[in-house]
């Protein structure tokens, strides 16, 4: 028996990738997905690497997969729209070496900008999907994820939700074995995808999905566990786990390799018991399958809900009609994520708010800039959506509207999918202002390295991009650079930028305020207090519109908690009464 | 045995995550299967955080069903209130550290802050026990050590060795404040069975 540890189900993927022998892995970070590669990265095996976007990474795991290498590629759901274009053409060119597309999807959007089941993408581009249910099926599955890439010649989409990737269960853990590199031999009627080969690539991929459909229903990964047979489910994922807390007792059609559908498993299933439901998160997909085949009397979506993350109760709820007996709820406080104590971007933002600016926004932890006391964002689509935003904004409404309206940008966010939008402002003739806020790092996701930080996924040091080159070799003239901290001269750069009648690039640098180097700053600095008999208090309310989190009213007056404060000194700057020190 | 359910919640920095890993590793310890249910992402910039940890012989769902938590360990107190409705109805207990961290949405004037938590908690739990963690955590001689100081409050209500408490604290904190970890560890638990 191996050695038995609590993992995530994003640590036991990249566990059960590495025993399965694989050599490249690649990503770009996004919740729920990046522990993926972080992990993956520490095991000296692998050449774990970020990209700047999903698509690139997509396209350096598939090339070292052509080229012969285990690989696997991990982003989250909405990091496949962006690698959809390779992705699509993967599945007609296969892959020699086993490769992996690990998509983690986001039920309940806990930190995403939509719900997509990516099982639907499996399907559109005929590749077929694996569902792990716990960590140790993560840990064990992503193996077989592998063979069956190999044996069919396809990629393989290898879904994890939130739930999965965040949850620690116990997992049995196994040894790496060693897979050596397949031949590589050039095969341009596979991998140049030419109109005339793709059109014979496509013969063979619906053959594929033929083989794959009788393998589903002889594959290990899915299994019947019959019990009492008066109610039988059909649920993959983590779905499964739900089910089974709440109909310990029922009989189970529990689908791993849950696309191509196991027909022939599923008719086995249905005459064995007397009602089949279907249990699974967000779309109806099993569900309309079953339906596809001509079994009118499966439900699915008629006890559980399209929308949200499922829960025991839920599911409870949805097929008994009844809670279990519980208190009721108690009001509490609102307590939405706020910007860090010291946070860069509180700079921005507060001055965003004072010049009462039109704000494009983009996706990272400024996004919060669109929360109470700021209220400072007008749009927020997609990666990299703030540059193009602001030109399309000035396109409909004119110069003038363009003269009040700035685009916000993180530095990873810019490299990921900023550039050609910034290129296509300047290109265009557009005059829209865009701020690049460079905290020296991708901190939402918890701090991952990427080309502007000098430093690989594996710690090593690399070329650092310069912002302000970048900048300005697509064309940009005006090109500034702030310590967003530095409020009254940051205000004044903002003002002068959106004024003029060419695009212009404000790079506000400074680090994010929880990276170590910081954190040695935060603690030679002292803290900050408030004078009360200076602090006019409620009528003023001044530091509080900062936003800062160790800043509150007790008592009629300002305090800042010693414990949260980090002795930046944006308090002092916006306090009109001199009364913090 | 049946299946145990805890809660732990807390704001975003309070060190909730590392609480509810080093609760699973001393079940993992124990020999019970284990599952530990958090969110990570945007919910740690200073919000609302809450870490589901579930552990018995065999344990399906990650997330507690409400009505089925036995112990809510919380680090601050609206954070226990937020959570009382997955209390068991009569039997369910509460640990709280004696602390309010107050939103900035109160401060200006958005929201109010919860009066009266304790009373409230009262009338739902079998029992409430307020702790100030960080007084404790301050005699131990680091104030950072408050959260060991609330797990050894709720030691007292679990099947689990002190011994095996102990050997998982020593492998999870670092080095240099093992020591006042374990002391904070020990005057919580003691604290706790008043």
């Amino acid at each position: 028996m191996g050695k038995k540890v609590i993992l995530s189900g994003n640590e036991a993927a990249a566990r059960g990738a590495w025993e399965a022998g694989v050599k490249i892995a690649t990503a770009y970070p996004g919740t729920p997905s990046t522990e993926i590669l972080e992990n993956a990265a520490k095991y000296e095996e692998i050449d774990a690497q970020w990209s700047p976007n999903e698509k690139v990474a997509f396209e350096v795991a598939l090339g070292a997969a052509i080229a012969g290498a285990r690989s696997m590629v991990s982003m989250k759901h909405v990091g496949l729209n962006v690698a959809a274009d390779p992705f699509f053409s993967s599945s007609y060119t296969g892959v020699n070496a086993g490769f992996v597309i690990i998509s983690c999807d986001d039920p309940g959007m806990h930190s995403s900008q939509n719900e997509q089941d990516n099982r639907r993408y499996a399907k559109f581009a005929k590749v077929p999907v694996i569902e792990p249910s716990d960590s140790q099926e993560a840990h064990d599955f992503i193996k077989k994820a592998f063979e069956i890439s190999e044996k069919f010649d396809t990629p393989v989409l290898f879904r994890i939700t939130t739930r999965l990737s965040h949850t620690k269960t116990v997992v049995e853990i196994g040894e790496r074995i060693e897979v050596p590199l397949k031949d590589y031999k050039k095969t341009p009627e596979k991998y140049i995808i030419l109109p005339a080969h793709a059109r014979k690539r496509h013969v063979v991929v619906e053959e594929r999905i033929k083989a794959l459909r009788a393998y589903a229903s002889k594959c290990e990964l899915n299994r019947m566990e019959i019990n009492n047979t008066s109610l039988g489910i059909v649920t993959s994922g983590i779905s499964y786990q739900y089910a089974k807390e709440v109909f310990p007792n029922a009989s189970f059609l529990k689908l791993g390799l849950s696309w191509p559908f196991p027909e022939e498993l599923f008719k086995e299933f249905y005459e064995k018991v007397d009602k089949v439901i279907v249990i699974e998160e967000n779309e109806p997909f099993l569900e309309e399958e079953i339906k596809f085949l001509g079994y009118a009397d499966v439900e699915g979506k008629k006890y559980i809900p399209l929308c949200g993350e499922l829960n025991p109760e839920i599911v409870r709820k949805g097929v008994l009609g009844k809670e279990l007996p519980h208190p009721e709820e108690a009001k509490s406080v609102k307590r939405p994520p706020a910007l860090c104590p010291g946070c860069p971007h509180t700079g921005i933002f507060y001055n965003l708010w004072r010049l009462k600016l039109n704000v494009t926004g983009d996706i990272g932890c400024y996004t919060l800039g669109a929360l109470p006391p700021y209220n400072a964002m007008d749009t927020t689509i997609c990666m990299g959506a703030s540059i193009p935003n602001a030109f399309g904004f000035e396109k409909a409404r004119g110069k003038d509207f363009a003269k009040k309206t700035v685009a916000v940008i993180g530095d990873s966010t810019f490299l990921h999918t900023g550039i050609p939008g910034l290129m296509d402002t300047v290109y265009n003739k557009g005059i829209s202002t865009v701020i690049i806020l460079d905290n020296r790092i991708t901190a939402m996701t918890g701090h991952q390295d990427h080309p502007g930080t000098g430093k690989t996924a594996k710690g090593e040091p690399t070329v650092e991009i310069d912002m302000a080159e970048v900048v300005k070799a697509l064309g940009v003239k005006k090109v500034y650079k702030v310590d967003p901290h530095k409020l009254r001269e940051t205000r004044n750069v903002i003002r002068e930028a959106v004024a003029s009648e060419e695009p212009a690039v404000i790079i506000s640098e400074r680090p994010c305020a929880l990276l170590p180097e910081e954190r040695k700053q935060h603690a030679k600095r002292p803290k900050r207090k408030v004078d009360p008999e200076k602090c006019k208090g409620e009528k003023c309310l001044g530091c509080i519109k900062l936003g800062c989190p160790a800043i509150s009213m007790k008592e009629g007056k300002a305090y800042i908690s010693p414990l949260l404060c980090v002795g930046c000194d944006l308090c002092i700057q916006v306090c009109p009464f001199g009364a913090i020190s | 045995m049946e299946t145990r359910n805890i809660i732990i919640s807390g704001v975003g920095g309070q060190g909730i995550i590392t609480a509810s890993e080093i609760l699973s590793e001393v079940a993992l310890f124990n020999g019970f299967d284990v599952k530990k249910s958090e969110v990570h992402g945007m919910s740690q910039r200073g919000g609302s955080v809450v870490s589901h940890v579930r552990f018995g012989e065999k344990v399906y769902s990650p997330l507690i069903e409400k009505g089925t938590c036995d112990v809510i360990l919380a680090f601050e107190k609206a954070e226990a209130l937020r959570w009382v409705h997955y209390l068991k109805p009569g039997e369910g207990i509460v640990i709280v550290n004696d602390l309010e961290i107050i939103p900035n949405m109160v401060s200006l004037g958005l929201d109010t802050y919860p009066e009266n938590i304790e009373d409230t908690l009262k009338r739902v739990a079998s029992k409430v026990f307020v702790m100030d963690g960080i007084e404790i955590a301050k005699e131990a001689g680091d104030p950072r050590t408050a959260n060991t100081a609330l797990l050894g409050a709720l030691s007292n209500y679990l099947p689990f060795s002190e011994e095996s408490w102990i050997e998982v604290i020593k492998r999870r904190v670092k080095p240099n404040t093992i020591e006042a970890n374990l002391k904070a560890f020990k005057m919580g638990r003691e604290r706790g069975r008043e």
